[in-house]
């Protein structure tokens, strides 16, 4: 439970898609003129996420990684099929994405004119594949864990983008410098609202990463000695056992 | 030039200021962004882009007439999928360091607005020697931005340039160090990315005032 808590606030703070790895930013520049269409977006890449980062790890898990086609066989434990992850998981993300806009129009009518527009421009949003490229190469463990983390990086970037659209609709009122109007204003911004997300680095670990690391690896390093001295007492016990046995018999 | 008429000289150009991807276009803004700490990466980060882009454009330029126009986005996108699997394992297969700099953000060109961008406004209207110029000019746009920022920000971030030292040593406090200067560690961190992009974007539109955006 504490480490799907703990991945939930990582991936909206301090792995934020938008401040902290730059995905996504095609759309959100493009679309957060307004709040209402930024909301209507956000939405569809939280369902999205949601839906393709767990299908993505199954995917992975059971078909691409190296030895993952074990389950068909132990003569196919030595197949690793891990290069062909793009091309798989954008295929995915293409169908899933269609399938969603089939379904949505059919049984949600409103909710398909609301998101309706914004669904086939998903599918090359950087954030989704984004996604699933990062949930296989974080190793994320459980299937459990792959929805949290398509969820929350998907409010993650829901939050980025509606908080934009709030500043942008404001600066329209302000005096900016006539060559930054528009797009330069709107990098400077995010920029620094950037900034202000780096401070949230410190929360889940309290600020001491570094030293806790230290200690961690020195701890370890103590252990495996431990661990390796035992191992050696072992086999020199097993020899004295073996020479004792030779001798016995003779 | 007799190679190249006028017009096609132009589409090669153009891309590079007036209607540059990053600047004007705002495509691929993604990729521009994460991975320029670096000069060395943005300069692989470019060729890269210059490949997909260049023989991709041609591609779907050859096959603008079969493809169906519905499922023109799933075509595209497996045409773009296969040229990045290529420049990905060709990474892993010489630079494996870099590979593990870049990290996820080879795969993301697949979704580098660029690339989709192109193709829907000119490879699937055009022949493939124009497509084929036309790629190529908005890849070296999209290069130039990402080794102007990564320049700025390797050089005044660590101090060095494809990893050499040039303004001396900052632990032995040799060169310009001596004199009490400091490496900006701002400029590491992902978000100056974002402001070094937004003073270009300054600098450009008051040279160029026709580019000025009406708010």
């Amino acid at each position: 439970m504490l480490e799907h808590i703990e991945l939930f606030f990582k991936s909206i703070f301090i792995d934020n898609m938008v401040f902290a790895v730059f995905l996504g930013m095609c759309s959100y520049l493009a679309v957060s003129k307004k709040v209402a269409t930024a909301v209507g977006l956000g939405a569809a890449v939280i369902f999205v996420l949601a839906v393709t980062v767990p299908l993505n790890w199954l995917l992975d898990q059971y078909l691409l990684r190296d030895g993952a086609l074990v389950w068909l066989g132990p003569e196919y434990a030595d197949y690793n099929l891990s290069f062909l992850s793009f091309i798989l998981f954008i295929a995915t993300i293409a169908t899933m994405v269609q399938l969603v806009e089939i379904v949505v129009e059919k049984f949600s009518p409103a909710l398909y004119n609301s998101l309706g527009i914004f669904l086939p421009l998903i599918a090359v949003n950087c954030a989704i594949l984004g996604g699933s490229l990062f949930m296989q190469s974080r190793e994320i463990e459980t299937l459990g864990l792959a929805f949290n983390y398509g969820v929350s990086s998907g409010i993650g970037w829901f939050l980025a983008i509606l908080a934009i659209a709030a500043i942008r609709e404001k600066i329209r009122y302000s005096n900016v410098p006539a060559p930054l109007r528009g797009l330069g204003i709107t990098f400077i911004i995010t920029g620094l609202m950037g900034i202000g997300f780096q401070s949230f680095g410190g929360m889940l670990t309290g600020g001491d990463e570094a030293p806790a690391a230290v200690e961690e690896t020195t701890a370890e390093k103590i252990e495996e000695n431990k661990v390796i001295v035992e191992v050696e007492e072992e086999i020199d016990e097993k020899e004295i056992s073996y020479n004792d046995l030779i001798i016995e018999e003779e | 030039m007799a190679l190249l008429s006028k017009k096609d000289t132009n589409l090669i150009l153009d891309p590079l200021a007036d209607n540059n991807p990053i600047t004007i276009q705002v495509l691929g803004i993604c990729s521009a962004l994460a991975i320029t700490a670096e000069l060395q990466a943005s300069v692989v980060m470019a060729i890269s882009v210059l490949f997909v882009l260049g023989v991709g454009n041609v591609v779907i330029s050859l096959l603008r007439n079969i493809i169906p126009t519905k499922i023109r986005i799933i075509v595209q996108l497996i045409v773009v999928a296969t040229l990045v699997i290529i420049v990905d394992q060709v990474l892993k297969a010489f630079a494996y360091e870099l590979s593990k700099t870049l990290s996820v953000f080879v795969g993301l060109i697949i979704t580098n607005c660029i690339i989709m961008g192109r193709f829907e406004a000119f490879a699937l209207g055009n022949g493939p020697w124009k497509a084929f110029l036309d790629g190529i000019g908005n890849a070296l746009g999209y290069g130039i931005i990402l080794i102007i920022v990564g320049f700025f920000r390797e050089l005044l971030g660590s101090g060095t340039l494809f990893g050499f030292k040039v303004f001396g040593d900052p632990v032995a406090k040799t060169g310009l160090y001596a004199t009490g200067y400091e490496n900006n560690g701002f400029m590491i961190i992902p978000p100056a990315a974002l402001i070094v992009v937004g003073i270009i974007i300054w600098v450009q539109r008051s040279k160029n005032r026709a580019l000025i955006e009406e708010n």
